[in-house]
């Protein structure tokens, strides 16, 4: 059962929107180890992030494993209009994807 | 305590760990390749000159850097940094403490602004130095946040 | 200044057997909460419900900006579609409880009169499954926080009401719960009341104590430090090993009476699951 990977708000105040998200993700860090088999836990982390609006780019984010697990991000860029659609895109170090699109609200 | 309603995505979105499709990059984007030296560097400026080639910086009150000043938690660490500066290319956040300094960095266009927020791990008390670059040089703010150990195992 | 309780329980190990206390539900209930309001004089009733935030300035800050997008969200979602997803025999949560299973956490902890026992949220899913031919799940972590987290959403709003019935069982099951809080235990020696009674708003080393009243209307929590959800029950858990006492299991009767004294200390409080906690 897929639940959402992304999920964004996307909210217009004047003429800056700001956009919201909030990712399902476990950012292991590579340092811990399992308590049980002693082995250390490999670094499973998104990498990049990218926001684009109407098809067009307006952030690129480059994550290391200090992001916290579950993460959130938020920013503001102009020239939107209501209806408009917010896209978030991520990829991680094992080759994992997703992605998830808002309206301007 | 209100009840929150939260938006869906309005386009199915893929599930965890699906592999990247050929469409998910157009190719009229241009996606900077993941720094990978700048992530593994070890120390401040090992990180900001793998990243951004320099080192020279200058602080700017122009900067604001918004951090607990005793992490409640040091997992999840909320953080905002903005500027006023106008032109900002880039927001670089470095945790000098850290294993590897550098935790995250974000290339911005044209129309967005100066703002990012975020919530990072932080090993321990810290400065949490926030580097922007605007008008091709680099300006930094930095803040000392507290980590501490709790009584009750958190 | 500390307040002597009018709660008469006293007892130095555990499985020693409690006295008999004097006073009734409505007595301890009015003087738990009466210490509360006094010892926080600035903080509305209501306000207990957000536990530590509500006595700490700094903590509320970072837990306001968590709660712009909290962590817990995930789990509403996948609670959500746990419950509308059908059993093999196509019945859903839905059948098995009051209002279609909505708004309904609020039921939870109540006495049972066939079963003679407390019932929790918990246990009334696993019944649930049971009686529509699924195995039962993990009542302490995994999907079932998932559901709960869900169904604490739905109950968002509503107020602590948990009755205890004139029947000499729920009584004895009050009683339990309420001496389980005041016991010393574990190689630390301490209750649950030294911390989060006499001790809430003080702090271990950089830990704020939170206080007992308003405790279970927020779970089950995203925890960060645990990075994901908690139930009730895990707390419980945590809390006993964090004194060294050897734990119950989660939904063992012990914990099932704890869960009615605590929730009944609530009441008045309005449910506001699920939390995030650090």
């Amino acid at each position: 059962m897929a639940e959402t990977a992304i999920r964004i708000r996307a909210q217009m105040k004047d003429d800056v929107t700001e956009v919201k998200a909030l990712m399902s993700h476990e950012m292991e860090t590579g340092l811990r180890k399992d308590k049980k088999t002693g082995e250390v836990i490999p670094a499973w982390f998104i990498k990049d992030v990218v926001c684009e609006h109407n098809g067009k780019q307006v952030m690129v984010a480059h994550w290391g494993v200090a992001v916290s697990k579950n993460p959130y991000l938020s920013f503001k860029f102009k020239g939107a209009a209501k209806g408009d659609t917010v896209k978030v895109s991520w990829t991680d170090n094992k080759g994992g994807a997703a992605t998830s699109e808002a309206k301007v609200e | 305590m209100k009840r929150r309603t939260f938006l869906k995505g309005t386009v199915a979105s893929s599930m965890l760990g699906v592999a990247v499709s050929a469409g998910l990059l157009t190719p009229r984007m241009v996606l900077a390749a993941w720094p990978e030296s700048a992530f593994g560097a070890k120390n401040v400026d090992d990180a900001l000159n793998a990243l951004l080639g320099s080192t020279s910086t200058s602080e700017s009150s122009a900067i604001d850097i918004k951090a607990p000043d005793i992490a409640e938690n040091g997992a999840v660490v909320p953080i905002t940094v903005s500027t006023s500066m106008s032109g900002v290319e880039s927001i670089a956040v470095l945790i000098k403490e850290n294993p590897s300094p550098l935790a995250c960095s974000y290339d911005l266009s044209a129309n967005t602004e100066g703002f990012i927020s975020c919530r990072v791990k932080m090993g321990k008390t810290s400065d949490l130095i926030a580097v922007v670059k605007s008008g091709g040089k680099l300006h930094s703010a930095k803040k000392t946040v507290k980590v501490t150990i709790g009584g009750c195992g958190g | 200044m500390k307040k002597l309780l009018l709660i008469t329980a006293v007892v130095s190990t555990i499985g020693a057997a409690p006295m008999v206390s004097q006073a009734s539900p409505e007595d301890d209930l009015k003087a738990f909460r009466g210490f509360f309001l006094e010892r926080f004089p600035n903080v509305p009733l209501d306000e207990f419900a957000n536990g530590v935030y509500a006595i700490d300035a700094a903590s509320r800050e970072q837990w306001e900006a968590i709660e712009e997008f909290p962590p817990y969200e995930i789990a509403i979602e996948k609670g959500e579609v746990m419950f509308n997803t059908p059993f093999k025999n196509g019945k859903t949560y839905a059948s098995c409880f009051r209002n279609g299973g909505i708004g309904i956490k609020g039921d939870y902890p109540s006495f049972n009169a066939d079963t003679g026992k407390v019932e929790t949220l918990e246990g009334a899913i696993n019944d649930c499954r049971a009686k529509n031919g699924e195995a039962t799940i993990d009542p302490e972590k995994g999907p079932m926080v998932d559901l709960t987290a869900y169904m604490a959403f739905t109950t968002r709003g509503q107020v602590t009401d948990v009755k205890i019935p004139h029947d000499q069982r729920a009584m004895d099951a009050y009683e339990d719960g309420k001496h389980h809080y005041y016991a010393r235990r574990g190689q630390l020696n301490m209750a649950c009341a030294h911390c989060h009674v006499d001790n809430a708003g003080n702090k271990v080393r950089a830990d704020i104590l939170s206080p007992a009243l308003g405790h279970t209307t927020h779970f089950p929590v995203y925890r960060s430090s645990a990075g994901g959800m908690v139930s009730l029950h895990h707390r419980f858990v945590g809390c006993n090993d964090q004194v060294r006492a050897a734990p119950f299991k989660a939904q063992s009767d012990e914990y099932r009476n704890l869960e009615y004294f605590l929730t009944y200390m609530s009441n008045g409080i309005p449910w506001n699951g699920p939390g995030a906690r650090k």
